[in-house]
């Protein structure tokens, strides 16, 4: 075909206009529609469970369900004092145990010996840890340190916590350490850095923000559990601390174990006192998430 | 195709100012390879005590490969290996008992992109001087390595800032008064102004040129005029087309490398006929 040198044709400028009755207006507004409405019923559930949690869980709120013990049967007042005072400590038990050996692993796996065959087995090993159902660390537990030490315990809890906070703590640490610039680690070499000294004054601080999101959302996730507590920490109706005696080596109150037992209650004052404590817990969750979230955006700029 | 071992620059054209001949640095490289890829042959050439020496050469010629030699920096890439001898007033950097720890203390280095670390503008300056554990009167080192660096009046009121608030050529500045903070033999610069805009550059070649009273500089560069501008010495390098390996062509006085090059592909090159 040969290009006619003809002069150009008039340009018809009504093409240009919106025609939303075209074959591909049509379908592109109903794919916008269709997508649009399901992301809205997407998050239904969440916002209905809030929505529920908060509705059912401030009614029986009160100063109380913080200081005090939980209730007997038809008794007024009472709380789940101690079970947050369990959560939390069998949190920091966990956390204790699986931030340095995750971040210690997460140095190996991503600066050390990146390539090697151990760093190969560690990932595996980590991400198959990571979907672990979180009942088989409960029994892993239960094996370990509660038939060990022939009582369950808190501590017992926190090192069932603690297998399901490493691998979520080792990834992301190991992911946030691979973020930093291959050329900082140069630079800090060409300083005559040693190995150790690269990793605490470049590598750990510049990676930090990450490490600390990941630690905090390891952390939120293990607020929640109550499958390995079942089976490690059990319950208790009293103080973690007695006449002044941290009590790591018996049954301990947790808030998901709390809100496990006592919403199956007939007694309708016990099944407030569940909603109540299921409320605390999402706010401690959601605040984990959240301080998690902004912290990474403040310290990342 | 031509693959010859330049010779040191008072060979080739006896300089007209007597040139006291003093090398800090003897890089004889024969083989240097990452992994199977032979990546630089035949390349040897001092680096003389007290003065910039520029390398130039198209991009893939080994200059920074070179470069790196200098302070074991390529020791932390996998595969890397050196048939030949670097050696420091002397002593092969390269031998069984020498730490290439020790090694980078003496050798400064300032990289194409700036490369502040995660913290503030003093503690950049410091870094050096405190991993070797030297903390006594770190306040006026510090002032004094950014005052070389012509950074100190633009930065003297936010020390305490991050380093990374600073500009790209502030940055590229800090990073080498973080450089000089611990007084290196010598100052490694690989292409220290790709980066920058062309004020910024020329800041960093003023400061060279002022930096070359107290330092020896070793600067890769794709900037002709920079090499023309600064360097006393210029080596040129170039790519072998078959085997992608990288040699030195020339290496001499930068006004002879300019203006009477022994080489073609010298000529060639300085005269911008390939790249």
């Amino acid at each position: 075909m040969s290009m006619s040198p003809a002069t150009q044709q008039e340009f018809d400028t009504q093409s240009l206009f919106y025609n939303r009755w075209k074959s591909r207006s049509l379908r592109n507004s109903l794919m916008n529609w269709v997508s649009g409405s399901i992301a809205l019923i997407a998050c239904l559930p969440l916002l209905s469970l809030l929505g529920m949690v908060i509705y059912r869980g401030s009614r029986a709120l009160s100063w109380s369900s913080f200081v005090e013990l939980p209730p007997a049967p038809m008794q007024e007042g009472g709380g789940f004092g101690n079970a947050m005072v369990g959560t939390i400590t069998m949190v920091s038990i966990a956390a204790l145990l699986a931030v340095p050996s995750g971040i210690l692993t997460a140095i190996f796996l991503a600066f050390l010996g990146p390539d090697s065959k151990l760093a190969e087995a560690v990932r595996f090993v980590a991400r198959v840890l990571s979907g672990l159902p979180s009942i088989l660390a409960g029994v892993f537990a239960y094996a370990m340190v509660v038939l060990v030490m022939k009582s369950y315990s808190a501590f017992a809890g926190g090192v069932a916590l603690a297998v399901l906070m490493l691998p979520i703590i080792l990834l992301t640490a190991e992911q946030s350490m691979r973020m930093v610039q291959a050329r900082l680690i140069e630079a800090a070499v060409g300083m005559g850095c040693t190995s150790a000294q690269v990793v605490r004054r470049v590598l750990l601080p510049t990676a930090f923000p990450g490490i600390l999101t990941g630690v905090l959302l390891a952390v939120a996730r293990a607020a929640g559990e109550t499958a390995p507590l079942l089976f490690t920490a059990l319950f208790s109706n009293y103080w973690l601390v007695q006449e002044g005696q941290l009590k790591l080596a018996e049954p301990t109150a947790s808030l998901a174990v709390f809100i496990f037992n006592f919403s199956g209650s007939a007694f309708d004052n016990l099944v407030e006192m569940a909603w109540s404590g299921a409320l605390i817990l999402v706010l401690m969750i959601l605040t984990l998430n959240l301080s998690a979230q902004l912290l990474a955006k403040k310290l990342q700029r | 195709m031509p693959t010859l071992t330049a010779q040191p620059p008072h060979a080739i054209k006896p300089p007209k100012t007597p040139v006291r001949h003093d090398p800090i640095i003897e890089c004889e490289i024969r083989k240097l390879y990452y992994g199977d890829f032979l990546a630089v042959k035949n390349s040897s050439l001092n680096i003389e005590k007290g003065k910039i020496t520029a390398f130039i050469g198209p991009s893939g010629c080994g200059k920074s490969t070179v470069l790196r030699c200098m302070n074991r920096l390529n020791d932390i890439v996998r595969g890397f290996r050196l048939e030949g001898r670097v050696a420091m007033a002397g002593q092969d950097i390269y031998a069984a008992n020498v730490d290439p720890v020790s090694v980078r203390r003496h050798i400064g280095m300032v990289f194409q992109q700036p490369t502040p670390f995660v913290m503030s503008v003093y503690d950049n300056v410091a870094f050096g001087l405190r991993i070797n554990r030297d903390k006594h009167d770190l306040d006026h080192r510090v002032e004094q390595a950014l005052k070389s660096a012509a950074l100190w009046d633009e930065v003297k009121d936010k020390l305490k800032k991050s380093a990374l608030s600073l500009s790209g050529g502030q940055q590229q500045r800090l990073c080498i008064a973080r450089a000089i903070a611990t007084q290196p033999q010598v100052l490694l610069m690989d292409e220290p102004c790709s980066a920058l805009d062309p004020i910024s550059t020329r800041r960093i070649e003023e400061l060279m040129v002022e930096l070359r009273k107290s330092y020896t500089i070793v600067i890769v560069t794709h900037n002709l005029h920079q090499a023309m501008r600064v360097a006393d010495y210029t080596a040129f390098m170039y790519v072998d087309k078959e085997s992608r390996s990288g040699y030195l062509v020339e290496y001499g006085e930068t006004d002879q490398i300019f203006k009477h090059p022994a080489e073609e592909y010298t000529r060639q090159y300085v005269c911008g006929h390939f790249s």
